[in-house]
This record gives C-alpha cells, structure tokens and sequence, in this order.
C-alpha cells in the first residue's frame, strides 16, 4: 500500500464509522417514537372505553 | 427542554458540523503543507488527534455525569453519562484504528505496546467493560449506580495517557507540546488546520450527545408508558 493509500484508509474509516453510528443512532430514535406512538394511541382507546 | 431548544439542537449542531468537517477536509487536503519528512501520510494526525482530545472530554463527561448520578440522583445524569461512553467508545475506536493506519508506513508496524498505545487500549476496555454492564444489568437503577463507579474510576486512566510519553520512554511523538516544551507544528498553517478540525469533531460529539440522550430520553419515557398500561 502506498502512503497516500494509508491516508485514505484512515479517513474512510472515519467516515465510514461516523456514518454508521449515526445510522444507528437515527434508527434507533424513529423505531422508539413509534413504540410511544403506539402505547399512546393504546392508551387513549382504554381512556375512551 | 422546551420545544425551540430542540428544533435548534436538530437543525443547527448537525449543520455547523457539516460545514466545520467540509472545511477541515479542505483544509487537511488542499491548504495545509505536508510534513518534510513523514510526508503526505502524516495528514492523518489532523483527524487522529482531535478523535483522541474528544474521546477523552467523552469519557470525562461520562465520569462527572456518573459522579453526579452517583452524588445526587436522577436519570438525566446517568442518560448522559451512557450516551456520553456510548459516543466515546466509538471515538476511540476510531483512534486505535487511524493509529495503527498511520503507525504502519511510519514505524514499520501496526501496533506496539507502547505506554501510550496500551493505556489507550485500556481506556477502550474499561468503557466497553461500562457499557455492557449497563447492556447486562437492563434499565434498574442497580446496574446503573455499580457502572456509574466505573465510570468514575475509569477516567483516572485519562490523565495517564495524557502523561504517558512523558512518564515513560515511548515512540508515540510528543506533537502538541513536545518533550523538550513548545509546540511540535512546524508551521502556522498546521496548528490552524487541527484547530478546524478538532471543532469539526467537538461539533459532531456534540450533535452526537444530543442524539445519544434524546433516544435514552425517549427510552425512559417508553418505560414510564409500559408502566402506565400494565398498571391500567
């Protein structure tokens, strides 16, 4: 590998590792929103019953 | 935290982030000379760097939020003190990954146990060691208070590798302030361009965190709700 292929290994790794974390992050937040969206609307049916 | 806070938090962090990363890589490929003699490799020290001063402040957050859980109580210490580890876990992965990429053209080798080199990597165990307490132990407030200790007593290892290649005879160079004293930056043009790109990197951990604790919070808001409907 040359040196300027150590470089850009380097910073794709970076991107790559900040990109997925994000990723995950950003996944994880909608798919626990929509967990409380639903309880919210099971619990406002039991409140109408 | 009211709902503009948010907005902003949502809007603007992530933006200034951008904005700080496009310009560090502008910097760290166009603008700044490179280094005489490692030549165009050592460019990596202006991402590896600033990874590894933010990987400490994550850490460091990390033991004043579990000090302050631990002192005071309350779940919004302890949310940001994991969101916090979480984030720094990921920033020191990223540290010993660019490390050894640039280790390897410079010294002959990816990996060393040098004191630098290996306290890093113990700093890397004791956080990973914290989150899966905190995976294993599940959402009780036991759990947290035992990983908060940890949290506490692992950032004593901070201070240690910061002193390490003074302490102790190492091959991990001495840049921002060198053995000898004074700054290892040849020229100006290289303390500017770490300077962009540390605040590129504070601005993402930043956006990170605010991420990171916006989806404990919405956690412990879906635990109260479970709660809610198993008691109704």
């Amino acid at each position: 590998m040359t040196n300027l292929g150590f470089l850009f290994a380097a910073y794709t790794a970076v991107w790559v590792g900040v990109f997925l974390y994000t990723l995950v992050l950003a996944r994880r937040n909608r798919a626990l929103q929509r967990e409380i969206d639903e309880l919210h609307e099971l619990l406002e049916r039991r409140e109408v019953r | 935290m009211t709902s503009s806070v948010r907005r902003l938090a949502d809007s603007v962090l992530p933006a200034a982030a951008l904005v700080a990363m496009v310009a560090a890589l502008y910097m760290v490929f166009v603008y700044v000379p490179s280094d005489r003699v490692q030549g165009i490799v050592q460019r990596i020290f202006y991402f590896h760097v600033p990874l590894a001063i933010v990987t400490f402040l994550a850490f460091g957050v990390t033991a004043v939020g579990s000090a302050l859980f631990l002192w005071r109580g309350g779940r919004e210490w302890d949310r940001l003190a994991h969101a916090s580890a979480e984030i720094g876990m990921v920033l020191c992965t990223l540290v010993l990954i660019t490390g050894p990429i640039w280790a390897r053209p410079i010294w002959g080798t990816w990996w060393t146990w040098d004191a630098r080199l290996t306290t890093t990597l113990i700093l890397w165990l004791i956080y990973a060691a914290y989150l899966m307490m905190r995976t294993v132990s599940g959402p009780g407030e036991q759990g947290a208070r035992y990983a908060a200790i940890l949290g506490v007593v692992g950032a004593v290892d901070i201070p240690i590798i910061n002193r390490s290649v003074y302490w102790w005879r190492t091959i991990h160079p001495a840049v921002l302030v060198t053995r000898e004293g004074g700054s290892g930056l040849s020229d100006p043009r290289m303390g500017l361009t770490l300077g962009v790109s540390f605040t590129a990197i504070l601005l993402l951990f930043a956006w990170l965190l605010w991420l990171r604790t916006e989806s404990a919070r919405l956690r412990d808001a879906l635990e109260d709700m479970r709660q809610q409907v198993v008691g109704q």
